[in-house]
C-alpha cells in the first residue's frame, strides 16, 4: 500500500511538473552553465576540440576598447530612458486619470507602439529621421529637425532614446495608473481639509502609496534598457562608428560575426553578473521605501 | 487618485492637451501610412504631405517578396503552439509546486524564479550549440521547444501565485466525489484559473510574436520557416532605402498584432497591469 502510494507520488511529480522542468533545464539552465564553462575557454563555434584558456578571454575582454565603448553607451542609454520614460509616463498617469471624456482610448492609443517589435519600430523610425524629420525641418525651419538623425554619435544616441521611451512610455504609463487607480480617495480628502496644495498631495501622499509601481517601472524600464538589442540593430546597427553598440549587439558580434564564441561568452557571464546584481539592488533599494497601505 | 469631479473647464482643458498629445504620439504612423501609398518620387519630393495619386503597387510587391502569407503562418503556427503548450505545462507545474511544496518543489520554484533575471544574450551563445546537438535548430518544433524553456519561469511565476489564491477545500471536494488527480485539476483547478490563463496568453503572445533573436538563431538558416520579424529583416537589409516597399512591408508587418491588439486591447491592458504588478 505504501510503495503504490510512492509510485503514484512520483507519477503525479513527473506528469505535472516534469514537461516544464525538462525543458527549463534543457533550454536554460544547461546553456547558463555550459556558457561560464566556454568563457575559459577558446571555442570558436567549428572546433571539435575546444581548450582551457584560463583567464585569457576576460584578460582580453578588459582590454578590448570597443567593449568599452559598447559598456559606456549602454550606462549613458539606460540612464536616460530610465528617467525620460517614467517622467513622461508618470506625467501621462496623472493626465489620463482625470475624468476626461475620451480616457479610456487615448490610454489604448499611448499604448500601442508597445505591441509593435522592437526590430520594425527600428526600421519605421529609419524612415521618420531620415525623411519625416527632414520634410518637417523643411516645412517649419526648425533647426531640431534638420540636424542630420543618425549620421553623427550624438543624433544616434538620441535617436535610440527618443523611439525607445516613445515605444515604453505607454507600458510604464499603464502600471502607474493602476497604481494611481489604487490610492484611497480618502486619504487625498484627508490632506486637503489639512490644506495640502497638488505638489504636497502628491509628494506626501501619492508617491509613497505608489511605490510598488515605481519600483515595477524602474526595475522593467531598466532591464530592458540595458538589455536592448532588435532596436540597436534596426536602427543604427550600432553605427556610426560603433559609437551606439549595445552591450548585448557587442556579445552577439563577438560571437556570431567574429567567431570568438569563447570570448562572447566571458563577455556574456559579465552581462549577466551586472544585470542580475543591478536587478537585486534596484528592487531591494526602492522595497524598503514602500509603506504598507 | 481619481479626481471626483465633474466635467469642469479645466478638465476639458486637460482633455484637449491630452488629445493633441495622442496625435503628436502617433505621427510616425502617419509618415509610414501616407508613404507606403506613394512613388518613390513622391515620397523624395515630399515624404510629409499626403499622396497625390494613391498607389497600392508597393503592397503587391512586398507581399511577393516578404513571401507575406508564409512568414504570417509561420509566425501564427509558432505564437498558437507555444502559447498552448506553456499555458498547458506551466499550471500543471505551478499547481503541483503550490500543493506538494517538498524541499526539492521548493528548490526547484525558487530555480524558476531565480532564472528570471538571466538575460537572453548571456545563454544565446551555448544554447545555439545544444540546440544544434539535440536536433532542435532548423525545425519549428525545435522553436516551439526553446520557448517552453524561456517562457517557463515567468509562466509558472504568475501561475503559482494564482493556484495560491484558489482554495483547498474546493479540490477535496472533488476528490470525496471521486475525481482523479487530472479530474480534478482539468475539471476543477483550470476554470478557476482562466483570468490568469488570458494575461498568461497575452503577455507570451506579445513576446514571442515580436522575437527575433531566437527565431533568427534556431530558425534563421532557413528561409522556408522565416517568421514575420525574421523576413522583415531580411527584406530590409536588401531594399534598403526604397521606401516605397519598405514602408508596404512594415505596415504589413506590424498589421496583425496591432488587430490583435485592438481587438482585446481591454484584456491587454487589464493584463499588463496585473501582470507586471505580480511580476
Amino acid at each position: 500500500m505504501a510503495g503504490r502510494k510512492r509510485w503514484m507520488n512520483l507519477l503525479m511529480q513527473s506528469v505535472f511538473l516534469g514537461p516544464s522542468l525538462l525543458f527549463f533545464v534543457v533550454i536554460v539552465v544547461i546553456p547558463f552553465f555550459l556558457g561560464m564553462y566556454y568563457s575559459f575557454t577558446d571555442w570558436n563555434g567549428v572546433a571539435v576540440t575546444v581548450n582551457w584558456v584560463g583567464t585569457r578571454n576576460f584578460v582580453a575582454m578588459f582590454s578590448d576598447t570597443k567593449f568599452w565603448v559598447s559598456f559606456w553607451f549602454t550606462i549613458r542609454f539606460t540612464l536616460a530612458v530610465v528617467i525620460l520614460t517614467n517622467v513622461i509616463a508618470f506625467l501621462l498617469a496623472l493626465l489620463l486619470v482625470q475624468p476626461l471624456k475620451m480616457r479610456n482610448l487615448l490610454r489604448t492609443l499611448f499604448f500601442i507602439p508597445n505591441v509593435i517589435g522592437g526590430l520594425l519600430l527600428g526600421f519605421i523610425w529609419q524612415f521618420i529621421f531620415i525623411r519625416g524629420f527632414a520634410a518637417v525641418g523643411k516645412a517649419t525651419g526648425i533647426g531640431f529637425f534638420n540636424l542630420e538623425w543618425l549620421g553623427t554619435e550624438a543624433t544616434g544616441f538620441w535617436g535610440i532614446v527618443i523611439v525607445f521611451v516613445w515605444q515604453a512610455a505607454g507600458y510604464m504609463m499603464i502600471i502607474y495608473i493602476a497604481g494611481l487607480m489604487n490610492v484611497d480617495r480618502s486619504l487625498i480628502e484627508a490632506a486637503e481639509i489639512d490644506g495640502a496644495g497638488y505638489g504636497q498631495k502628491l509628494r506626501f501622499i501619492t508617491f509613497p502609496l505608489i511605490m510598488p509601481a515605481i519600483t515595477v517601472c524602474l526595475f522593467l524600464s531598466m532591464s530592458n534598457a540595458f538589455k536592448m538589442f532588435d532596436l540597436n540593430l534596426s536602427l543604427t546597427r550600432g553605427g556610426p562608428f560603433g559609437s551606439t553598440e549595445s552591450l548585448a549587439l557587442n556579445i552577439y558580434t563577438e560571437a556570431f560575426t567574429n567567431s570568438n564564441y569563447g570570448l562572447g561568452t566571458a563577455k556574456a557571464l559579465l552581462f549577466f553578473v551586472i544585470v542580475a546584481a543591478v536587478s537585486s539592488l534596484q528592487v531591494w533599494f526602492t522595497k524598503r521605501r514602500e509603506v504598507q497601505s | 487618485m481619481e479626481t471626483g469631479r465633474k466635467y469642469s473647464a479645466r478638465t476639458l482643458l486637460l482633455e484637449v492637451i491630452a488629445v493633441l498629445l495622442a496625435l503628436l504620439f502617433l505621427v510616425p504612423f502617419y509618415f509610414v501610412i501616407v508613404n507606403s501609398l506613394k512613388k518613390f518620387a513622391d515620397i523624395l519630393k515630399n515624404s510629409a504631405s499626403l499622396p497625390k495619386t494613391v498607389t497600392f503597387d508597393n503592397f503587391t510587391r512586398a507581399w511577393e517578396i516578404l513571401e507575406f502569407p508564409k512568414a504570417f503562418t509561420n509566425s501564427l503556427v509558432i505564437t498558437i503552439l507555444a502559447n498552448v503548450l506553456l499555458a498547458l505545462f506551466c499550471s500543471m507545474a505551478a499547481y503541483r509546486l503550490v500543493r506538494h511544496p517538498s524541499r526539492f518543489n521548493n528548490i526547484v520554484f525558487m530555480a524558476f524564479v531565480a532564472a528570471m533575471v538571466i538575460p537572453f544574450q548571456s545563454i544565446m551563445i551555448p544554447l545555439v550549440r545544444v540546440a544544434a546537438n539535440l536536433g532542435l535548430t532548423g525545425n519549428l518544433p525545435g522553436l516551439i521547444i526553446c520557448y517552453l524553456g524561456f517562457g517557463a519561469s515567468l509562466t509558472i511565476f504568475l501561475f503559482h501565485g494564482f493556484v495560491k489564491s484558489v482554495p483547498v477545500e474546493v479540490e477535496e471536494a472533488g476528490i470525496m466525489d471521486g475525481c482523479s488527480p487530472f479530474g480534478v485539476f482539468f475539471r476543477i483547478v483550470v476554470p478557476l484559473l482562466k483570468p490568469m490563463i488570458v494575461t498568461v496568453f497575452i503577455l507570451n503572445t506579445l513576446w514571442i510574436w515580436n522575437d527575433f533573436l531566437l527565431p533568427l538563431l534556431i530558425v534563421g538558416g532557413n528561409a522556408e520557416l522565416r517568421t514575420i520579424p525574421l523576413a522583415t529583416n531580411a527584406f530590409f537589409s536588401q531594399y534598403t532605402k526604397q521606401w516605397d516597399l519598405a514602408l508596404a512591408g512594415l505596415l504589413m508587418g506590424i498589421a496583425p498584432i496591432i488587430v490583435f491588439f485592438l481587438a482585446l486591447q481591454k484584456h491587454i491592458i487589464a493584463g499588463i497591469a496585473a501582470g507586471a504588478v505580480k511580476g
